[in-house]
């Protein structure tokens, strides 16, 4: 059996799952010190669930530590950035156009170096041990713990990196250091922003991930842990240490993909309700269909794979207004038991329509008893419209695709919509993002330029997915599981036709052993 | 009286410029972020009018050349496009009064910018493309007559290459050669003129163009008006007069293909209400054709702009993915690009099209 656990700002959500059966389910609100939450939630499942800490195979967690922590400034290293690839990018030096209050955090600490490659493979200048030694005395001399080393094009070869990693480890022992290669694909500055990102969680990393095994071990759990990244794939403890960044914003993909398990449908629109908004998401093979524009994050431009999510101000805590026509964007959020009719409040809210309708028993119902069945009957299809709409917007095609209703506000739903071929709201919807952890995969993926001269086409896209697919393993995915979900080919522009960026990913499910 | 570009009009000239590159001239991001950078050390950049250059002015257009994907991963060194202005001088023993964009959709419209504030030199409010376009033949400058030789070609490291040839297609076709040994990227200085030439030549008014689309962009964002009428009502007021909404929808497929070192694909949209059925794109690092239903509704060197339907950005041709919301926008290109000799240089023939150039404004709706 494993454990889904979903760490969010307000709840720790856990859930005991038998294969992709749920045995039992658990909500309490987050703690300060991470361990005893998740203690609580632990026991709470096993013991609803029946099981032995001995029964335990594996413990999946989400987590917005990482991502609170660069949102709000706290708990972050200074990092020394280095950066191989002079005599190019010398015009935009690392940390150009970030916030002055999250750089000045991280000191600005720069370091810029010869090297880097060509879109082809060719070195730009070969690597500079000596710049790169006397930076490492520098950050000694200043006391950096951290360093993070982006070199150009090292997506496509990233040898330059790993030396330079060698040679700044001999300067400044115990430093903890972050490739971009590991973090980022092609797109200089985002990965560069990113692995700067990653470097400054490096303490943080290791407390988390060591609060969470003292979690298990308090609970005699030995069996593995890992925590779920933003394309919905699981990494191991001890490589969170090394890349939390890598975390930030699985909480969507989480949610979709536990939608996806609790309805039994890969191709589906999410319908992600919660007390303030609604989160509208499509499935492709199971997984989010992903962003393509750049994500800021704490305002810093970033490529990461982020789903395609649109968020719409429709919640069980949303407002209701104009007898029932007009709901929204605002909400009475986290204080709906104290505001709302129902909980002897004064606003009317989505909820206070649903109990007064009869489709929902919560709260005290005599409370709303007085709203007239026009207003109840007009904030009903109010709901439903904008559902619809924002499903609409999200299709792809105009094929009607079903819908899966999650989170704690999917009650409010409760008619058929004119986007959707079917309705799903499955058992457990409210700890879907658990579930979502719990059945993440371990997925590898391949984003370089691959000269097609000589090459051919088929044999570099052949290259490129195996090389995914030997990625994948290596992340300790089961070989025969593992698939090619996406494959992107973009010709470079300008160029001469052999050149082209291939971006493959693949996933697996994870070898669980006991 | 010459104006002065300051700091605060580099986002607007940014979005501008993105949209005016009609998917092409690369993401205006990092060449903003360049050009930021020395407006700030330098100070603000004059720009001129073309009323206001001098006959006698020596004008010298500047940018960059190469793949976007390589800019966004090899950043530039920011002295190069500076080396390249200084080559070309040294060649030509004189000095240069003042620096003209080639192409003011995409990246190349900031990099003038730069070499402008470091150097001292206004910046003629013109340029050679009106928009983007992949060669470097395809300028008013060459339909016009001025030889795009000398040239000269400078990588990161300031190693140059001056390119002496009989005609702009030649000199394209060189100048790539060694922008690919070059690491994929280059700056160049090319159309040396004197002031009189480049007023004849030159397309006018198009930084300015650039800025007050972006500011309309911009302004409707703040304001929560409708982006789509902001712009058209915006490119009304300028000599880009005729621009309306070719279709709207969700992009339902991208295919691309290489031929001839370029990036040649077909982007679907289905149609979301109020428009149905489909629209069509043909792209050659450009959108150079939008066809609905089969029916042309917009050719080059008219403009045709994929837009973000929630927010009026510009999408460039590489962030273009399947599922996108757009709205197409169509805008009519001043009379200097339509003429017979312009459209023999970067009409539809000129890029392997079977359509005659219509004028948007006289195509159906």
């Amino acid at each position: 059996m494993r454990i889904g656990i979903d760490v969010g700002g307000t709840n720790t959500d856990a859930v005991l799952m038998d294969g992709m059966e749920v045995k039992s389910w658990h909500k309490t609100p987050t703690s300060a010190d991470v361990s005893s939450g998740i203690m609580a939630v632990l026991r709470a499942v096993m013991t609803e669930g029946g099981a032995n800490p001995t029964d335990i195979t594996g413990v999946m967690i989400g987590t917005t530590h990482f991502t609170n922590a660069v949102v709000e400034r706290k708990r972050l290293l200074q990092v020394a950035a280095i950066r191989l690839g002079l005599p190019a990018t010398l015009g935009l030096p690392p940390m150009i156009d970030w916030p002055d209050d999250l750089g000045s955090t991280l000191g600005y600490h720069r370091y810029m170096i010869h090297g880097g490659h060509e879109f082809d493979g060719r070195q730009i200048a070969p690597l500079n041990e000596d710049e790169l030694r006397a930076a490492g005395r520098d950050m000694k001399k200043k006391g950096l713990r951290a360093g993070a080393i982006t070199s150009v094009f090292s997506p496509v070869n990233p040898d330059m990196e790993i030396r330079a990693a060698e040679i700044i480890a001999e300067e400044v022992p115990d430093v903890a250091l972050s490739l971009s290669h590991q973090v980022g694909r092609i797109g200089f500055l985002e990965r560069e922003n990113a692995t700067i990102m990653n470097a400054c969680l490096a303490d943080l990393a290791t407390k988390v991930v060591q609060s969470f095994r003292l979690a298990l071990s308090t609970l005699n759990i030995t069996a593995p842990f890992y925590i779920s990244q933003n394309d919905g794939t699981l990494m191991t403890a001890e490589y969170v240490e090394k890349y939390p960044v890598l975390t930030f914003a699985s909480g969507p993909t989480n949610s979709m993909r536990g939608a996806a398990l609790l309805a039994g449908v890969k191709e589906a629109m999410v319908v992600d309700i919660g007390g303030t908004t609604s989160d509208v998401g499509m499935l492709l093979h199971g997984f989010p269909r992903e962003s393509s524009v750049t994500v800021e994050i704490g305002g810093v431009r970033t490529n990461f794979r982020m789903p395609d999510v649109l968020a719409i101000g429709l919640g069980g805590g949303s407002l209701v207004r104009d007898n029932g026509l007009r709901i929204g964007p605002d909400s009475v959020g986290y204080e709906l038991t104290e505001k709302a009719l129902v909980f002897g409040g004064d606003v009317l809210t989505t909820t206070d329509i649903v109990v007064a309708a009869g489709l929902a028993d919560i709260g005290d119902r005599s409370k709303v008893a007085h709203l007239t069945p026009e207003l109840i009957e007009n904030a009903i299809v109010t709901m439903h419209r904008m559902v619809d709409e924002a499903v609409d917007k999200m299709k792809t095609s105009s094929e009607p695709l079903p819908v899966i209703l999650v989170g704690g506000g999917a009650v409010l739903m409760s008619r058929g919509l004119s986007s959707a071929s079917h309705i799903l709201k499955p058992p457990h919807f409210s700890v879907a993002n658990a579930i979502g952890a719990g059945i993440a995969q371990v997925g590898g993926e391949v984003d370089r330029v691959f000269s097609l001269e000589g090459l051919g086409r088929d044999a570099a896209l052949a290259q490129a997915k195996a090389e995914a697919i030997a990625k994948t393993v290596a992340a300790g995915a089961r070989p025969e599981t593992v698939q090619v979900t996406d494959i992107e080919e973009v010709p470079l522009a300008y160029l001469p036709s052999s050149a082209t960026r291939i971006r493959v990913k693949a996933v697996g499910d994870l070898v669980v052993t006991k | 009286m010459p104006r002065q570009f300051v700091l605060e009009d580099l986002d607007d000239l940014c979005r501008g410029a993105a949209v005016l590159g009609t998917g092409g001239g690369g993401d205006p991001y990092i060449g903003g972020l360049l050009a930021a950078e020395a407006i700030r050390k330098y100070g603000p950049v004059t720009l001129w009018d073309l009323a206001e250059v001098p006959d006698d002015a020596l004008v010298v257009a500047i940018g960059g050349m190469g793949a976007p994907t390589v800019v966004i991963e090899k950043i530039p060194n920011g002295r190069e496009y500076l080396w390249a202005l200084e080559a070309l001088e040294r060649h030509l023993g004189r000095k240069v009064d003042a620096i003209i964009p080639f192409e003011a959709g995409g990246m190349n419209s900031t990099t003038p910018l730069m070499v402008a504030a470091e150097r001292g030199l206004p910046v003629v409010d013109a340029d050679g493309m009106g928009r983007a376009f992949p060669e470097l033949q395809m300028e008013t400058f060459n339909v016009y007559g001025v030889p795009a030789a000398p040239m000269a070609v400078v990588n990161e490291w300031g190693d140059s290459v001056i390119i002496e040839a009989g005609s702009a297609k030649m000199v394209e076709w060189l100048a790539r050669g060694a922008t690919i040994r070059m690491g994929g990227h280059t700056a160049i200085a090319e159309y040396a003129m004197d002031g009189a030439t480049c007023r004849r030549v030159s397309v006018p008014g198009t930084l300015g163009l650039t800025q007050i689309i972006g500011r309309s962009i911009r302004e409707a964002r703040e304001q929560h008006r409708d982006v789509f009428t902001s712009l058209i009502a915006s490119f009304a007021s300028t000599h880009y007069q005729h621009a309306r909404i070719l279709f709207s929808g969700k992009i339902s497929d991208v295919s691309r293909r290489t031929e001839r070192g370029f990036a040649i694909g077909d982007v679907r949209i289905e149609g979301l209400e109020p428009f149905a059925g489909e629209m069509l794109i043909r792209v050659q690092n450009e959108n150079l054709l939008a066809l609905r239903d089969g029916q042309v509704r917009a050719i080059v060197p008219d403009l045709i702009c994929i837009l973000d339907s929630e927010t009026g950005d510009a999408i460039t041709t590489e962030r273009v993915r399947y599922g996108q919301r757009v709205t197409v926008l169509g805008v009519s290109v001043p009379p200097i690009m339509r003429t017979a000799e312009a459209l023999a240089i970067f009409g539809p023939h000129a890029f392997g099209l079977d359509y005659p150039f219509t004028k948007i404004e006289d195509l159906p709706r």
